[in-house]
């Protein structure tokens, strides 16, 4: 307790003294790594210069009434309460202020929304609860991947100590080369989710059924880390975004190992599967899709997710419960995972499924049997 | 302006009322059920605001509390969400709409000389809509899946994932707008039909008059917000695709929908406050507010181009370079009649006479922190600002600045101005002035760094965060839970006054010229102004 109450006297005098910032006490915007990033800085603190002047202005005014104005210092009270000179001053004059403000919005509003002749292109897919990325034109075309939050639970559970960069890691990052124009098409496929990386100064809601664009240009090498900025339902504070900024060498080095892994990970689609090895894929699958909702035990969380354990669909039909996966739920946070998961990966997590906990169906779902459910 | 008052400081118009030889109203629980008395519903409807405020806090503290350390300690995530989600609710619909609801209703009969609303029966309609509202709020925490997770802006299509509870929401918002509807026609037709023989519009109390425009504000406004949780409503259960883009819908025309109720909305709960804050400013400065004419066409403007703004809200969601430019553009205008208005307060203190009883001390810190609020507004409005700003915690900060220090701080002025006129009681003053600084201190050890947790981008409507945030939002959360314990001072100091305060003098402020001060005994009688006055 003694700590925390020095930690916060002390961001109090950290306050006051404005002039010493760490990182831990941010008191502005962050300069970024972008030409945008700057303009935004620059014009923010324009325009707080601007603002205290007039602050100082107006509450100079108001506090010395209020010293010497006083009924207890025996001020007798003036009766004028009209004057339609003053009111015009200060009805004409913050116009030609706000005026000056607009001409530099304008001009870095303008400069920031260009997203004409970018030197590369990725798209951007929010889902309920992490990101998907597929480069589709320049350097690294037909790279795609999903990213999600690497931090463990037992960090958030306070089980373990958090490290540096908690609930701001991801299992892969979006690696893009420096000084390059690169433009992002941000969409969703299930609700309204957003694009936020401070320290590239873009944000862009990224919104199912549309495509939407902004574009960067990092200046500076390095990983910059930001968070979904849209409410998305339950893990929406569980949704990191993480840009590494890297050399061209280093980029085209990125992008031959990406195709080389992406080459092996594709799995032959005949292929005929044993129930152990695909109930050890699909505990994988389920890890990085399902978890989040039906939880560990696939017992679900009551009253808002279904349990898998003993469910009509996980322990019925075969034919409904792959058609569940594939199509998801209407009006309800069960994605359609026809377009995320390939047929093996589906086979393998409604495998696992049918065969955990309590489940003891003892089926096999081929990968065959998902591409015909596809159908 | 003093000579004015000696001239009606005595009392006279419909004190012989007050023996209750009315008797063939009810007594009871059944006068507040059946009464069409404005000052009953005025009464009720303050006292269900204040009930709603505790509702409401108690879920702020559970926000506060669960972001006080990182990680997940106290509810889980969707919890949360529904926790931030109610607390916008219930603070907006259920706390500060209804007090000054209930603001008009005490004073706007007393202050133009009518004997009680236009439509007495309506009136307790409007106020008993409210408690089955509040009822369906509330229990939507009890339905299968519990209270939705969505935010009070209810954004499509997260809507369409929510339990039973989001529909129970959805009734709820019908009910609150179906009052304030009502509540709204009543307003005008009273000041538009009932003022007393003399009172022109242009000689009304600019409380009166931040109420009509307020009221206008409604009546346009809330059946734009009806509408968009019908078309929400229908998109849940009966196969319409408004926000669907799958079905030929658009999930951002419910963002224009709501934000062309919501943005008036905002002024909805700033201008009546602007009112209570132009009566007690003049009281306590013993000068009649400078710049009367220019109040009136000032907050017509705010009321006007509170149509014009609504996708300042929505910067981010990809518009054109052309839509933002005007947006941002008819954003940074309201800053003018605001400014005015500002300036118009500044000059009416200025050679005053002063003197800091607790209204005045709410007052000036609505003047001093609604401005602070008006200047993040400005820098908000610049959209490419706005884009490193939109949806974090500055947001939070803004807001709040002008809805707590701005609205709420504004009815606390209010009640301690009128509370003598009410009661004939006269709360403790010292307590009065200790509850303001309290209010004042942890508002802004609350709200004021969650600039800089914006600023160093933090993004609103998260149950766990980085460590860069810690130490902020342990400041904040602090001043959070002072802020809160702060209020039941302030319910000590009501109950303390209504039970054994001292009695009222007639005329408790001296500077205070309305007719309710100059024309009526206090406690004002049930029944007044049964014999209009006439005003010169």
């Amino acid at each position: 307790m003694t700590k925390k109450f020095g930690g916060w006297t002390a961001a109090l005098l950290l306050a006051l003294h404005a002039g010493a910032v760490s990182a831990a006490y941010q008191l502005n915007l962050t300069p970024g790594v972008t030409k945008a990033t700057q303009i935004i800085y620059d014009l923010h603190n324009l325009m707080m210069w601007i603002i205290l002047v007039i602050f100082v202005g107006v509450f100079s005014v108001m506090f010395w009434s209020v010293y010497a104005h006083r009924k207890s210092q025996g001020h007798k009270a003036a009766s004028f309460h009209e004057n339609t000179t003053v009111e015009l001053i200060w009805t004409i004059v913050p116009v030609f202020i706000l005026i000056g403000m607009a001409w530099p919005a304008t001009k870095s509003l303008l400069d920031i929304r260009n997203t004409s002749s970018p030197d590369m292109t990725i798209k951007v897919t929010g889902y309920q609860w992490k990101w998907g990325y597929d480069y589709l034109k320049g350097e690294g075309e037909g790279i795609s991947f999903m990213s999600q939050l690497s931090t463990p639970q037992d960090q958030i559970t306070g089980a373990a100590p958090k490290g540096e960069h908690y609930l701001l890691e991801t299992d892969t990052h979006v690696v893009v080369p420096v000084g390059k124009k690169v433009r992002v098409l941000t969409t969703a496929s299930d609700v309204i989710h957003a694009w936020f990386v401070p320290a590239l100064g873009v944000k862009q809601d990224a919104i199912p059924g549309f495509v939407r664009d902004t574009w960067f240009k990092a200046e500076k090498e390095g990983i910059y880390r930001g968070q979904c900025a849209e409410l998305c339902g339950k893990d929406h504070g569980f949704m990191p975004i993480v840009v590494e900024v890297v050399s061209a060498e280093k980029y085209s080095a990125w992008v031959a190992d990406q195709k080389k892994a992406m080459a092996a990970a594709a799995d032959d689609p005949d292929k005929k599967w044993e129930l152990a090895d695909l109930k050890a894929r699909g505990e994988k699958v389920y890890a990085a899709n399902c978890v989040v909702c039906h939880q560990q035990n696939g017992q679900g969380i009551k009253g808002s997710f279904p349990a898998l354990e003993g469910s009509k669909i996980a322990t019925g039909p075969v034919g409904a419960h792959i058609d569940m996966v594939l199509k998801g739920k209407a009006s309800t946070a069960m994605a359609a995972f026809g377009k995320q998961l390939s047929d093996t990966e589906i086979a393998a997590v409604v495998t696992y499924e049918r065969n955990s906990w309590g489940n003891k169906t003892g089926t096999v779902v081929q990968p065959s049997d998902v591409k015909a459910a596809r159908k | 302006m003093s000579a004015v008052i000696d001239n009606h400081g005595h009392a006279h118009g419909g004190a012989h009322d007050d023996h209750g030889d009315h008797g063939h109203h009810p007594s009871g629980l059944m006068r507040w059920v059946t009464t069409t008395n404005h000052k009953d519903i005025g009464t009720m409807y303050l006292w269900f605001s204040f009930a709603m405020f505790l509702v409401g806090g108690v879920m702020a503290m559970v926000i506060r509390a669960e972001l006080f350390q990182p990680g997940m300690q106290i509810v889980s995530p969707e919890f949360f969400n529904s926790m931030t989600t109610y607390h916008g609710l219930i603070m907006v619909f259920g706390a500060i709409m209804p007090a000054f609801v209930g603001f008009a209703n005490w004073q706007i009969p007393l202050m133009i000389g009518a004997p009680d609303m236009a439509f007495p029966r309506m009136n307790n309609w409007s106020f008993w809509l409210l408690p089955p509202a509040a009822i369906l709020l509330v229990s939507s925490f009890l339905v299968p899946g519990g209270g939705a997770g969505v935010g009070w802006t209810m954004y499509a299509p997260l809507t369409t994932q929510m339990g039973p509870g989001m529909d129970l929401t959805i009734f709820a918002v019908h009910l609150l707008g179906m009052s304030s509807i009502m509540g709204s026609i009543n307003i005008i037709t009273t000041i538009l039909n009932l003022r007393a023989p003399g009172m022109t519009l242009m000689k009304m109390p600019l409380f009166v008059w931040t109420w009509l425009i307020t009221a206008y504000l409604l009546v346009a406004s809330m059946p734009v917000l009806a509408g968009a949780v019908t078309m929400t409503l229908t998109d849940r259960h009966f196969g319409t695709s408004f926000f669907n883009a799958a079905g030929g819908g658009d999930p951002v025309l419910y963002q224009h929908i709501f934000w062309f109720f919501g943005h008036p909305e905002v002024y909805i709960i700033a201008i009546p406050a602007f009112g209570v804050i132009s009566q007690v400013i003049p009281a306590f400065s013993r000068k009649p507010l400078f710049g009367y004419a220019s109040m009136v066409y000032a907050t017509s403007s705010i009321a006007i181009l509170s149509f014009m703004v609504w996708a300042h809200h929505m910067y981010v969601v990809g518009m054109p370079v052309a839509g933002q430019l005007y947006f941002m553009y008819a954003t940074m205008l309201i800053a003018v009649p605001t400014g005015v208005k500002v300036f118009n307060w500044v000059a009416t203190m200025w050679k005053g006479s002063l003197s800091f009883e607790t209204p005045m001390l709410f007052a000036l810190g609505f003047l001093f922190l609604f401005t602070l609020g008006g200047f993040t507004g400005l820098v908000l409005s610049l959209t490419s600002v706005d884009v490193q700003l939109q949806d974090t915690y500055y947001v939070v900060a803004h807001f709040h600045y002008v809805m707590v220090a701005g609205a709420l701080f504004s009815a606390f002025a209010g009640v301690y101005f009128w509370f003598p006129k009410w009661t004939g009681k006269m709360y403790d003053e010292t307590l009065g002035k200790i509850h303001f600084w309290l209010s004042l201190i942890f508002f802004n050890i609350t709200f004021f760094v969650q600039h800089f947790l914006g600023l160093a981008g933090m993004p609103r409507r998260i149950p766990d965060y980085n460590l860069q945030f810690v130490e902020f939002n342990q400041i904040s959360s602090i001043g959070a839970f002072g802020f809160g314990l702060s209020q039941l001072l302030f319910l000590y100091i009501i109950i303390k006054a209504i039970k054994s305060g001292e009695k009222a003098p007639q005329l408790p402020w001296d500077g205070a010229d309305t007719l309710e001060w100059t024309h009526l005994p206090t406690p004002a009688p049930y029944h007044t102004f049964e014999n209009p006055p006439f005003v010169k």
